[in-house]
């Protein structure tokens, strides 16, 4: 195929590409991004190319390795089309069944269905599975129907109609009227209005701009932007050259984290086949303009997620933050007025030139419109990535789409917004995803990691995690958040071994609020966060910890200690086999004790005593009781 | 670090100063540590001071300033699996290995680093070991691992030694 040269020759290759596909004809698709790579896509990938040639399919059957669906608890996820038969958990020695059955006979595979844990009812199709059911995969939905590196995919699902639309019947000011009246809000974090911030970059005075993408994604525990760019990459590079245009820009760059590899290739092959059509390059589709993009692997920095560093990073140095303003609209990469826009941002715009800024702009509550996508992990069921519409509530999110939490465990908080975030108890589950709503509620939207954690999860810790994280990623430039969040640590590090003093509790708030009011970059500003919102809703676990040195979730190492309790233990020797350190005596018939001085706290014992004896107690705030006397220990 | 490789990995960038990290990368990619003659060498063609590789190679945690050992061991430490018993792994691969986080032992058989998210939290807690994802570990499947790898090494020291 040469380059594309015009929206009717666009339009002409779209349908000669529909017109080779037909719509009854049986698609396989199988889930491979990071997280069903890992739990073996590949070999499912080579089975099911195999076995399509052994039964003698080829030619009745289409197969498609395909982004993220999600889903990843299940993985590897196979979803076969028109119908959308879900099978889950699909391993290499599935296929052939799924072949003579499913695509032969038109049979269900029962045993690879979804089974609802609670009614233990099983769902054929994806769309029943409660896990997608009450989503809105308005950004991730392609994501399961293309192979993220065919841009004959792409174009199949409505790809670059946008560009053309804008190209040819918009003027940039309309394109950023649209984005304005559309109230799109950046995914990133902040939450700033996207059209706003373009407005202030296309006004700013200079020939040369830029515009980039923002794929650094650091905060632990969240991996949408991954899945996005990994599962359709044409779509943000659609977005990012629909925003160029708008700001007069010619020149993008992607800033990728390296640790994110199948991000960085799927990428780098989407900007080659878009420049070989012709849609990224010299006078794009013959509309007189030209846009390029690099892509440039970020080298591990959590702090180049904050735009002027990632911009000093870009430029080829080491990624601290400049103080704004100067903000990067007006003086950005390499000096020039620069739209730095996070990837789920970028990714709807084509939808809302496509679909328009009147059916964005009505999803959601009022001041957050469209979807969001969430990365729901943590101590919950159905872990994997939900786009919701914004206005949802967090009780939806992780009870009717996440399926609560695992086993007979109590809900304790949800965390969102990574380490800027904050914790939310129980109560505040009715909190609606909102920027303003949760913000109030002393958690953030942040980019949309949502950790659920359950009782044996210590919030005190949870706070030290968070701030040892930070602590380790400040650049180090400016002294609050240097030393703030080191002072912070270290307390927080003293409560959860039993060192805490009184007064400890005080001299937090008073280190947080001068961290939060004096660093000079987003990073030093939220990082309190963890801490003041798990003090204002679990203080009475920082008073445990310092008041009595007892951790409430019988989690903090030092807090804690494991006792067999001899009147219910059976001697049956599981606790004894599976202590690595050699810290449990023992013995055919005789109580078992735990030797506390070699004891390292693995709660290796205590997972392995039958629950019907229940026998290996863990002790927070008490004295472990006497060791019963060696003569004593012989049972019955 | 072969130096013909090193100008090939430059010339790739066309020579450019604010290409600095990308080369970077490479040359740790394809040698898994920077050597000093590298980093020499990278100034000179690039005609950056030294003092500004110092500080991209210390700033940034993916460089790394001395050698790796044969095998690497990413333990994850994002929040997802923190919550799932992320520190107890972590302990356990010291336990083993004899080597802490950010550690490499003195006969270069293990390197161990913390990451902070690989972004398969449904498999939590998670270790990579020579690039293996391994997911829902518990503390007996890491040590049983590590345990089979170290014992390889032994086995090959000791064929060695005895070959001498």
């Amino acid at each position: 195929m040469s380059r594309i040269k015009s929206p009717a020759e666009l339009e002409a290759f779209r349908k000669e590409i529909l017109a080779q596909r037909d719509p009854d004809k049986p698609c396989i698709t199988l889930c491979s991004g990071s997280a069903c790579n890992a739990t073996g896509s590949g070999k499912v990938a080579a089975a099911l190319e195999l076995e399509i040639e052994k039964q003698g399919v080829t030619t009745e059957v289409v197969s498609r390795r395909t982004g993220c669906h999600g889903f990843c608890e299940q993985g590897p996820i196979v979803v076969i089309y028109p119908q959308g038969i879900c099978y889950l958990k699909v391993q290499p020695e599935d296929i052939a069944e799924i072949i003579s059955e499913t695509i032969k006979k038109q049979k269900i595979v029962e045993r690879l269905l979804y089974v609802d844990p609670n009614s233990g009812e099983r769902a054929t199709l994806e769309e029943d599975i409660p896990f997608y059911k009450y989503q809105k995969r308005l950004v991730l939905g392609s994501n399961r129907k293309i192979d993220p590196r065919s841009l004959e995919d792409y174009l199949a699902v409505e790809g670059y109609q946008a560009i053309a639309k804008v190209l040819f019947e918009m003027t940039p000011e309309q394109v950023v009227g649209e984005v304005k009246d559309a109230k799109l809000r950046g995914r990133g974090g902040a939450g700033f209005p996207s059209g706003l911030k373009w407005d202030f970059a296309r006004n700013a005075p200079g020939d040369q701009k830029y515009v980039v993408v923002n794929c650094d994604e650091g905060d632990p525990g969240a991996y949408m932007d991954r899945s996005v760019m990994e599962g359709n990459p044409f779509a943000v590079l659609e977005g990012l050259m629909i925003g160029a245009y708008a700001i007069g820009a010619n020149e993008g760059y992607i800033y990728v984290r390296q640790e994110y590899p199948l991000a960085v290739a799927n990428l780098t092959v989407a900007i080659e086949k878009a420049e070989e059509y012709g849609l990224l390059g010299k006078n794009i589709l013959g509309s007189g303009f030209d846009f390029t993009i690099k892509v440039h692997r970020g080298a591990g920095a959590f702090i180049c997620g904050e735009e002027t560093s990632l911009l000093n990073s870009l430029e080829g140095k080491a990624g601290e933050p400049n103080a704004r303003p100067p903000f990067p609209a007006i003086r950005g990469l390499w000096s020039k007025p620069t739209n730095i826009n996070n990837v789920e941002t970028w990714a709807n715009i084509p939808m809302i030139i496509n679909k328009g800024a009147a059916f964005f702009s009505a999803i959601g509550t009022e001041s957050s419109k469209g979807t969001k996508i969430f990365s729901l992990v943590g101590k919950v069921n159905n872990t994997g990535l939900v786009e919701v519409p914004m206005g949802a509530s967090l009780r939806d999110i992780i009870f009717k789409i996440g399926g609560g939490v695992p086993g007979d465990k109590k809900f304790k908080a949800v965390q969102t917004g990574g380490p800027s975030g904050g914790c939310l108890p129980e109560d505040l589950l009715d909190t609606k995803v909102d920027f303003d709503e949760l913000s109030q509620a002393g958690a953030m939207m942040g980019s949309g990691g949502m950790i659920v954690m359950d009782e044996d999860t210590c919030l005190v810790d949870i706070a030290r995690y968070f701030l040892a994280f930070l602590s380790d990623e400040s650049c180090g430039k400016c002294t609050p958040c240097r030393e703030g969040i080191r002072q912070m640590l270290k307390i927080l590090t003293n409560m959860t071994k039993g060192l805490a003093k009184e007064g400890d509790i005080d001299l937090l708030f008073e280190l947080a609020e001068a961290t939060k009011g004096s660093s000079m970059c987003a990073l030093g500003k939220t990082a309190p966060n963890p801490v003041l919102s798990t003090l204002n809703h679990f203080r009475e676990e920082y008073e445990a910890h310092i008041n009595e040195k007892r951790c409430p979730s019988l989690s903090c190492k030092e807090l804690i200690a494991f006792h067999i309790e001899p009147e219910k233990c059976k001697g049956c020797g599981a606790c004894f086999r599976k202590c690595p350190a050699e810290a449990i005596e023992g013995g055919k018939k005789r109580i078992h004790v735990v030797v506390q001085e070699k004891c390292t706290k693995c709660g290796g014992c205590h997972e392995a005593c039958p629950a019907a004896f229940d026998a290996v107690k863990i002790l927070s705030g008490v004295p472990v009781p006497e060791a019963t006397p060696e003569e004593a220990r012989a049972i019955g | 670090m072969d130096i013909g490789k090193i100008d090939q990995i430059i010339d790739k960038y066309d020579g450019e100063a604010s290409s600095l990290i990308q080369i970077l990368l490479d040359i740790q990619s394809e040698n898994h540590w920077l050597p000093k003659e590298a980093l020499t060498r990278v100034g000179e063609k690039l005609n950056v001071p030294m003092s500004r590789i110092q500080h991209i190679t210390t700033f940034y945690k993916h460089f790394s300033l001395s050698p790796k050992g044969k095998h690497e061991v990413h333990v994850c430490v994002g929040t997802a699996c923190h919550v799932r018993g992320a520190e107890r792994i972590l302990d356990t691969v010291h336990e083993v290995t004899g080597v802490g986080a950010g550690e490499t032992d003195p006969d270069l058989n293990f390197s161990v680093e913390t990451v902070s998210c690989l972004g398969c939290c449904a498999l939590g807690p998670v270790i990579v070991v020579d690039g293996e994802i391994h997911g829902n570990v518990e503390q007996a499947e890491t040590a049983a691992v590590l345990t089979e790898l170290k014992q390889a090494e032994t086995t090959e020291v000791m064929q060695k030694c005895a070959c001498e």
